[in-house]
């Protein structure tokens, strides 16, 4: 098996992400908003980070500006001491969004395989990724359907094949299970750990389910709307993330972080239920 | 599944066969007319005893349908991806289909008959392309434009060229909108030619052959010829709504 030569190694210390002073404001014809404001945040290499909070915040425009899919309207963006677009070009992340966003015209293999061909892979290279990579994600029998002939939870399964095709070392997700059932939504977390453990990539990882963020993350990155700050870092004790299981869910420590993150997110609103757009389950 | 299928195709069949047997029961009852509307069977018969020529009215008016309805696809695809690509030129085609689109072109037959001479079918054929171009031009741009977010995200993360953007998402994206177009430039095609026929030009063609048939008082077989043309353009639309269906296979988003 051949590597798709994109990335060198990392010399020590350098963090996979590193946010420093970013500011973003948008302008359109009814004035102009500011989705984020004073961001600062470092992702360490084969970490996982969740960003949480509620909708508008900005956490989508934060993965966004790292995926240099956005500019920063002032303050910088590295990942793994490049700047974003060098990053970007030198493909060293894979992005999932909460859209599957697969080609319907093409098969699961084909799509899969997409990444590879666009930057040049051989035949046989992105045959025998494709083949390791759908039974990485339990879709062995489905190389030759189409997305349509797929449920949801397995669509966005193929997304996230799509998004190692080429072994990032850092893997950006928006939202990517936001339109799971609850049943399916705890499985691809379950997936994603043990995936994750298997890779060693980094993980930047949009969500607003606060035991989701727990389960996944080495730390929880609470943010707060208007404009969108990061009000709270909280480093999750629940152990290495490639070791946790299914039975975790049920762990008091897990209870106790899930209660940790929620009071942060709640902040400065005492005893008010829930922050609008936040799911508390 | 059987069943359901013998049903969709049998339900049409059999409505056909019993609106035909009133029609006949009716023109033989109340004595109508052959020139207000002849019965089935005299059409029938005059379909049946000159089935050649009537197959070569219909095969010069298809020819020229079909000259139309490729070069008129040609050059609406090639000017939706202008459009699609330059603004300038966006702007520049904008005015000029949405004044074409409301021209009756059929009535510029009389023109171009003038102007490529009354001998040739070069005027029957501009017609229809031209009556084609509209569609296909509105449908393949609707269809370039279309490209959803998410997939120009993807093609940008990825680092795609330009143009492996265009290949991968844009160009396949856009196929079952053009192929929509094609579909309903098909049967304008066959209109167009036809009824061009009406204006002038060539004593040939299934449209010649209605009016000629009219002219001698015999109506039966003027209404073959009816019944020829619209088995010409059946023979359109299935072929192009087969190519429409194949090209939407598997389009739901994912
Ligand atoms: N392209 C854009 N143009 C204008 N405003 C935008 C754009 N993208 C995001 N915003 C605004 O920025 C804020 C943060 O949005 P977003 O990052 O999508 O939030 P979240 O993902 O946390 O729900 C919102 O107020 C949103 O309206
Ligand atoms: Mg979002």
């Amino acid at each position: 098996m051949t590597e798709v030569p994109t990335t060198g190694p990392v010399p020590i210390g350098v963090p996979a992400v590193e946010v420093r002073g970013v500011d973003k404001t948008f302008s359109s014809k009814n004035g102009t908003v500011t989705a984020l404001e004073g961001i600062d945040l470092a992702v360490a290499p084969g970490e996982f980070v969740s960003l949480i909070g509620p909708s508008g915040c900005g956490k989508s425009t934060l993965l966004r500006l790292i995926a240099d899919l956005e500019a920063p309207s002032t303050g910088s963006v590295t990942v793994f001491g490049k700047t974003a677009r060098q990053a970007r070009i030198d493909q060293e992340y894979g992005i999932a969004f909460q859209q599957a966003g697969l080609l319907p015209w093409r098969t699961v293999r084909a799509n899969i395989e997409l990444p590879l061909e666009l930057h040049g892979a051989s035949r046989a290279e992105r045959t025998a990724r494709a083949t390791e990579l759908l039974e990485l994600v339990g879709l062995s029998d489905f190389g030759g359907s189409y997305p349509d002939q797929l449920s949801g939870g397995m669509q966005q399964r193929v997304a996230i094949a799509r998004a190692l095709a080429e072994r990032p070392r850092l893997l950006l997700m928006d939202e990517p299970f936001g339109a799971l059932d609850e049943m399916t939504r705890e499985r691809m977390q379950t997936e994603l750990v043990r995936i994750c453990g298997e890779t060693g990539a980094a993980v930047v990882f949009v969500t607003h389910s606060i035991p989701e963020a727990v389960f996944l993350s080495n730390r929880v990155v609470v943010m707060s709307p208007r404009p969108g700050r990061i009000r709270e870092v909280l480093a999750v004790d629940l152990g290495r993330a490639a070791d946790r299981r299914d039975d975790l869910r049920e762990d008091e420590h897990f209870f106790a972080n899930v209660s940790a993150v929620r009071e942060l997110l709640h902040g400065d609103q005492g005893a008010r239920p829930a922050v609008r757009g936040v799911e508390n389950r | 599944m059987r069943g359901a299928a013998v049903r969709t195709v049998g339900a049409p069949i059999l409505l056909g066969i019993v609106a035909l047997a009133l029609w006949q029961l009716a023109v033989v009852a109340l004595d109508v007319k052959p020139f207000v509307v002849p019965s089935p069977l005299a059409i029938g018969t005059a379909f049946g005893s000159t089935p050649d020529t009537i197959l070569r009215a219909a095969l010069l008016t298809g020819a020229n349908a079909l000259v139309g309805l490729l070069v008129g696809t040609v050059v609406g695809i090639l000017f939706a991806v202008l459009a699609a690509l330059s603004r300038v030129i966006d702007e520049i085609t904008a005015p000029i289909v949405a004044g074409l689109a409301v021209v009756p072109i059929v009535a510029l037959a009389p023109v171009f008959y003038t102007m490529f001479g009354a001998n040739a079918q070069t005027a029957r054929q501009l017609i229809a392309a031209l009556a084609v171009f509209i569609p296909v031009f509105v449908n393949t741009l609707r269809g370039l434009r279309q490209v959803r977010p998410v997939h120009r995200d993807l093609m940008r993360a990825y680092a795609a060229s330009p143009w492996q953007a265009t290949r991968t998402v844009t160009l396949p994206g856009a196929l079952p909108y053009l192929f929509t177009g094609f579909r309903i430039a098909s049967s304008l095609a066959v209109i167009s030619a036809l009824v061009a026929e009406y204006f002038g030009g060539p004593i040939d063609g299934i449209g010649r052959a209605i009016t000629t048939a009219v002219a001698s008082s015999n109506y039966a077989l003027a209404w073959a010829y009816v019944l020829g043309s619209i088995l010409l353009g059946l023979v359109f639309y299935c072929a192009t709504l087969a190519l429409e269906i194949l090209a939407t296979r598997h389009r739901r988003r994912a």
